[in-house]
């Protein structure tokens, strides 16, 4: 079978994809970027192409910056294979993917993941309820759909997320009925040796206090350091409890939005086996990565979030380093053209990174979230509580690979990718070991479940570029 | 649970119909099937197949699964499906076939 050849592939068409395959392609790499998504713009810049001015304006100059980034990506030699699932890489840079179907395979010299984060899970009870959704997701009905959660919205949680999408939503129209924000008290204290860095790139900070002023002057109920979150609901939410303020709160609501930051998607890196850390100050992995992306695995590179958290503009100057870092190996650019042409992006980077430590520690979950009591489901697609979990561990259940000998936790279609991260951190708790010592789950291919149809024309002759189309 | 924003410039489009559970609802362009749903007021998705409980949409980015539903015949996750005219969505029961590939 003949295969076709990039020199480089670029998977998500988020910041840090766009920038990566602009860059690519104007340092002449003949590159390609595959994203499962109907259009570009990842998350945070969803449906960046076809928005309304309207709700353009709503959701605000951040947003609208992607707008820049998906011309220039248009405009570019970049061939774009939207709606496409990039569902196995391999570490000789062999891909699989399916489109409209139809599987196909190719090789890259060079490929620069850019799979982006996700919200951490937020094990409470109830969390399982119809009406209870990650905060993201009211963003993304808001960017896709100009579409917003009905009736009384609570949000919980923590991190800057949270008030942006408050904001956002009262600016639509959605009616908030309370804030409730999970970060105990003891984070400030935590956070203020942080604050001096945080100062010296001081646009985050003046953006999240203009957002906290906002909530405050629209005169939303907003419960600080609150405890003992849970949902209640027979078939669908209809109150959200907490303890707050010394006593037990019950809000009545009809949507309740969680929100406890985002971390990276680590998928293709965890199927790739390429080395991973753990990361104490973001409670999550993040994939080892050298100043220009490239993992442990040679040729394959990680820019943006999914390289560990740092926002828009930082995950668009990762993905152009990373490019550069792939035509370089190539033998496209010389060393002193890569290192010249990157400077400007690594001061960028750098400081748009100076924010973290701060925000890292100011929304550091509570340890009850990420400790859930014995009855919360924490494996959503198998229904494996907190408390099988503990038992598992107490029965002999070294790491999260285990726990599938035990039980059907982390097995569901899902594969692990909510329940990943709370498995690894009760067990670590329970065998009083460190995160990074217990593990992760092992991910296989494919990466998302994907029909036996679908393969038909991997076996059969030839795949070319004209069998999958544009 | 959701509703469409009103805008003060856009007019209301017509949009189009899908039929979900042989009832039909009206999507607009631009919408995956999971947002149209949950415009919709459809409550839940899908049970559980290990317990039968219900679901909705928890991220609406392709990750948790909770979305699942059959279209067309083929399970897929509807928030990454464009809603189209014509489709024919049907919801899981509980059932355990979800994520099995076909
Ligand atoms: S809502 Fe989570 S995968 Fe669709």
């Amino acid at each position: 079978m003949t295969t076709r050849e990039c020199d480089l592939l670029v998977i998500g068409g988020g910041p840090a994809g766009m920038a990566a395959a602009n860059a690519g392609a104007a340092l002449g790499l003949k590159t390609l970027l595959m994203d499962e998504q109907m259009q570009a713009g990842g998350q945070i810049y969803r449906n960046i192409n076809g928005v309304s001015g309207h709700l353009g304006a709503l959701l605000g100059p951040d947003y609208l910056h992607g707008r820049e980034l998906a011309a220039r990506l248009r405009g570019s030699a970049v061939e774009t294979h939207f709606g496409t699932l990039v569902w196995e890489v391999t570490a000789d840079r062999e891909v699989s993917a399916q489109k409209n179907g139809q599987s196909f395979r190719l090789r890259a010299k060079q490929i620069i993941a850019a799979s982006g984060a996700m919200e951490r899970a937020s094990p409470v009870p109830g969390w399982t309820l119809p009406g209870v959704m990650n905060a993201g997701a009211a963003q993304i009905a808001l960017k896709s759909g100009a579409s917003l959660p009905a009736g009384r919205v609570v949000l919980a949680g923590g991190g800057p997320l949270l008030f942006l999408v408050a904001c956002q939503l009262m600016d639509a129209g959605a009616e908030i009925t309370a804030i409730v924000e999970t970060s105990p008290a003891a984070n400030l204290l935590r956070a203020l040796p942080h604050l001096p860095t945080a100062l010296t790139a001081p646009a985050y900070l003046i953006k999240g206090l203009s957002m906290m002023r906002k909530i405050r002057v629209a005169g939303i109920p907003w419960f600080r350091q609150a405890s003992a979150l849970s949902i209640d609901g027979r078939q669908q939410v209809e109150a959200v409890r907490f303890h707050s303020r010394g006593q037990d709160q019950r809000i009545a609501a009809d949507v309740v939005l969680l929100h406890h930051g985002i971390i990276p998607n680590t998928q293709i890196g965890r199927m790739l086996r390429i080395e991973h850390a753990w990361n104490q100050g973001q409670l999550c992995w993040h994939p080892i990565l050298d100043s220009w992306g490239e993992t442990s695995s040679p040729g394959i590179r990680i820019a943006g979030d999914g390289g560990g958290i740092a926002g828009a503009l930082a995950a668009e100057a990762s993905g152009m380093i990373a490019a550069y870092g792939a035509a370089y190996t190539l033998g496209k650019i010389t060393e002193p053209e890569r290192d010249r042409g990157t400077a400007m992006m690594r001061r960028l980077l750098d400081r748009h990174r100076r924010i973290r430590p701060f925000l890292d520690a100011l929304y550091q979950p509570p340890e009850w979230l990420l400790q859930p009591s014995d009855d919360v489901v924490v494996c959503r697609c198998e229904e494996v509580t907190a408390g099988r979990i503990r038992k598992m561990a107490s029965q002999g259940c070294t790491g999260p690979n285990q726990t599938k000998f035990f039980s059907r936790c982390g097995m569901g279609p899902c594969q692990g990718r909510i329940c990943g991260l709370p498995v690894t951190q009760i067990l670590a708790r329970e065998l009083r070991r460190d995160p990074g010592e217990v593990g992760a789950y092992r991910i296989r291919p494919p990466l998302k479940p994907i029909p036996i149809g679908s393969l038909a024309a991997l076996d059969s002759t030839t795949t070319t570029g004209d069998d999958y189309g544009n | 649970m959701f509703k469409r924003m009103q805008s003060p410039v856009a007019p209301e489009q017509d949009g189009f119909e899908l039929c979900v559970d042989g009832t039909p609802i009206t999507a607009q362009n631009g919408e995956t099937v999971a947002l149209a749903m949950l415009n919709a007021g459809i409550v839940p998705f899908r049970h559980t197949a290990v317990s039968g409980q219900a679901r909705a949409p928890l991220c609406l980015m392709g990750v948790c699964f909770d979305c699942m539903v059959e279209i067309d015949g083929r399970l897929v996750q509807s928030c990454m499906v464009d809603a189209r005219p014509g489709m024919r969505v049907t919801l899981l029961t509980g059932a355990r076939d979800i994520g099995a590939a076909e």
